[in-house]
């Protein structure tokens, strides 16, 4: 192993440009995926990042793994899958925690042996633990554990770690603008190239862009309360983004919220979440839960996912105490039909218009009992009266 | 204020250890009726479709305490990832919403010093000294260890009674004993006495027991009514067991932080589970893993897997047994446990696997034997 990494190191120059890293577009990605990226960039690393999720990664990963695994995991490896034939090193981080006295899920805490024991023909591993457990410090134990596969120079090291945790920043004010991640990445994927000089925020939006951030005027506003996995991937969300925006709804997620709000907002937990998603997902139900301008929450998890399952109780039974908005359940899984989410999606948002504009129904009364007499046959619209 | 009565879940022989406790220290104690179908059924509408098994169970147990009086919980914590560390918190808000008027005390668990728990204690239990205190969970230890060491000695003696159900018969007798034994010479004499009257049942030594080890998820692999008796009726198999957690060990090393010397603790385990799974995943992941390993070094023929269904760890540990399973020829069987888990299939499955390990036993013999008689 020794010889092998000296061998790199020597032939680094041209050695390390030719290096391919391959990351897959599941899990943690949507989150962390500039900091990863640029990281590998600045040390002179091709990264590869897997297509987008379709049939074929379903059937991959779902025959890779044990039925138990949550679909999100089952998407992870489909994406290995179709990732490992085609670089040099697969980037598979151990995720232990990502802040102090935190854990993410014990699925991510194994991820790399899954993945390691799970499929055969792999290319090596890059799994760094990154553990702040005991403080954000940690993370350079990762960072050195990382790099010096690329390079022995500590300080370029720390330098790439810096660049990439610039861009890292700017991704995330980028989501507190209101940008969804996909929208967010192409914007900084356009703001990164030479070429192209950042002039404040407007003109030089693309025209989706320019559509997400301009939500303003839609009669209904939802609160969507996911994991980024799930939400941003359009084929394991059913596209339920895009059918919320043709419904003519306006959309919150998650990742619109601020750190500081989600802190806030989970304070009012008697005992604190030891899961940083849950943490996220509770903080910002409950704080829109808070605003008047949402209409209703939709809370969309996979099918037996252990921790949204906890936290998705603790979102429904506030809501359903202050019996203020509408709420609605989805489930994902591998074996989802569409048409029956949007036969939920379509009763959900017309029983919130009804609530929220009851008179415009007319004649059919439904949600009041005036002239309805309990002794009269009451047939469709029609009241027959009795005798 | 009103007198506190206090209750909390079952889990196996856990009971014991806990009104033990509780009652040296002057504490009213329900213990909710044994863990049964109907338990489940009242838990099940009320707690989280995707909420792993225990939870169910936990509230069933609950809600049958409160029909016997009680209005405090005892329940413990912990800092995850495993769900369980906020169960009591779950638990809690499910039942204020039901309406039922429960207080819930919950014992963190001690992450620095055995300190930390005797303190918890003495709040619960404030009218005692903390010498009160120490002698009372010496007499909840002396307890748990009795035990445990019965309990396996019937492990071994089950699967060779001639006579079927007798040993069980004795034992149960022996656990009612031992959990109305108010001290520790009475704890000794029953000890004694039951284990006396089981090495006097009559067993047949003469043929060998297949051996298999039973991993997985705490509540699963020592709550009978969750793991459908499966320790029984591998013994009316005529097969032996060994558990890779006993709650004994698992108090010694998660509560008293390993203060009684001479308890196996999981360091070993771990260890052997590197190779495969070289990190805690929360849980009993990792401890599952190389218990498995440990057991097949120790000559046993198979491992069964216990785990809820949604049970992270136990499902990380699933995915790395299939390596395992063709790496090292270890025969598993992994059994998820959920509400709508039937019983008619989990003996079907549990029969066609010793059926395959007495198979590849006989096979073994034939190969090693043939060399002697010659051709």
């Amino acid at each position: 192993m020794n010889n092998v990494l000296n061998q790199q190191l020597q032939n680094r120059e041209k050695a390390v440009q030719r290096l391919k890293v391959g990351i897959p577009q599941a899990l943690l990605y949507y989150q962390y995926i500039p900091l990863w990226k640029r990281f590998f960039e600045e040390l002179g690393a091709e990264v590869v990042i897997s297509a987008p999720t379709n049939k074929v990664t379903v059937d991959l990963g779902v025959k890779q793994t044990v039925d138990e695994a949550c679909f999100p995991v089952k998407l992870y490896f489909g994406h290995i899958l179709e990732l490992a034939d085609q670089v040099d090193y697969l980037f598979v981080p151990r995720l232990v925690s990502v802040e102090e006295k935190s854990f993410i899920c014990p699925k991510f805490l194994g991820l790399p042996d899954m993945v390691r024991h799970g499929i055969d023909r792999l290319p090596k591993l890059i799994s760094p633990n990154v553990n702040l457990h005991k403080g954000k410090h940690q993370v350079y134990k990762s960072v050195w554990e990382v790099g010096k596969l690329f390079t022995n120079k500590p300080w370029k090291l720390y330098q790439a770690y810096q660049k990439a945790y610039q861009q890292q920043v700017k991704y995330q004010q980028l989501l507190l603008q209101g940008l969804f991640p996909p929208d967010a990445l192409a914007y900084l994927e356009v703001l990164t190239t030479p070429e192209v000089m950042p002039d404040s925020d407007q003109a030089d939006c693309s025209p989706e862009l320019a559509c997400t951030l301009e939500q303003e005027d839609l009669p209904l506003t939802i609160a969507v309360i996911s994991h980024p996995y799930n939400l941003y991937d359009d084929h394991a969300s059913m596209g339920l983004l895009t059918k919320l925006r043709t419904m003519g709804v306006k959309v919150l997620t998650p990742e619109n919220v601020a750190e500081e709000t989600i802190k806030q907002q989970n304070e009012k937990l008697p005992k604190r979440l030891f899961w940083s998603m849950g943490q996220r997902l509770v903080g910002s139900a409950f704080h829109y839960l808070e605003r008047a301008d949402v209409d209703g929450i939709i809370h969309m998890a996979a099918f037996g996912c252990g921790p949204d399952s906890f936290t998705g109780e603790l979102i429904e039974r506030e809501l359903r105490r202050q019996g203020k908005k509408g709420y609605l359940s989805l489930t994902i899984d591998e074996h989802t039909g569409e048409a029956g989410v949007v036969t939920r999606l379509e009763a959900f948002l017309d029983m919130l218009q009804r609530r929220s504009d009851p008179v415009s129904l007319g004649d059919k009364v439904i949600n009041s009992n005036k002239g309805i007499n309990a002794d009269k046959v009451i047939n469709g619209n029609k009241v027959i009266k009795g005798e | 204020m009103s007198e506190l009565k206090v209750t909390f879940p079952h889990m196996g022989n856990m009971y014991i250890c806990i009104r033990a406790v509780l009652e040296k220290l002057g504490v009213s104690v329900v213990v909710p009726p044994p863990s049964s179908k109907q338990t489940l059924t009242l838990g099940s509408p009320h707690s989280p479709e995707f909420a792993c098994l225990p939870l169910k169970m936990n509230l069933g147990n609950f809600i049958e305490a409160r029909k016997l009086g009680a209005n405090t919980i005892v329940m413990a914590g912990g800092v995850g990832p495993c769900r369980f560390g906020y169960y009591a918190q779950i638990q809690r808000e499910i039942l204020k919403d039901m309406g039922y008027d429960y207080r819930m005390i919950v014992l963190e668990p001690p992450d620095k010093h055995i300190s930390q728990l005797l303190v918890e204690l003495k709040q619960l239990a404030g009218g005692n000294n903390w010498w009160k205190i120490i002698k009372a969970l010496q007499f909840a230890w002396q307890k748990v260890a009795a035990v445990d060491r019965l309990e396996k000695r019937v492990q071994k003696l089950r699967p060779r009674e001639l006579k079927s159900g007798v040993v069980d018969r004795v034992y149960d007798v022996g656990l009612a004993k031992i959990d109305a034994a108010q001290d520790f010479a009475s704890i000794r004499a029953v000890e004694a006495e039951t284990m006396e009257q089981l090495n006097a049942i009559p067993v047949d030594w003469s043929q060998p027991c297949l051996k298999i080890g039973l991993v997985g998820e705490i509540y699963i692999l020592l709550e009978p009514f969750a793991n459908f008796h499966i320790e029984r009726r591998l013994g009316q198999l005529g097969i032996e067991v060994e558990r890779s957690i006993y709650l004994s060990e698992w108090v010694n090393e998660n509560l008293f932080l390993g203060l009684v010397r001479g308890v196996k603790d999981s360091e070993q385990a771990k260890a052997k589970a590197r190779p495969y799974l070289n990190h805690f995943i929360g849980g009993h992941g990792q401890e599952s893993v190389g218990h498995a390993i440990h057991f097949q070094d120790q000559g046993f023929a198979g491992v069964i897997q216990l785990a809820p269904f949604t049970c992270m760890p136990e499902i990380v540990a699933q995915s790395i047994f299939a390596k395992v399973r063709v790496e090292r020829e270890l025969p598993t069987l992994s059994l998820i446990i959920d509400e709508h888990a039937g019983e008619a299939g989990l003996v079907t499955r549990l029969e066609a696997f010793v059926d395959l390990l007495r198979r590849q036993q006989q096979l073994k013999e034939a190969v090693t034997y043939e060399p002697i008689f010659g051709h």
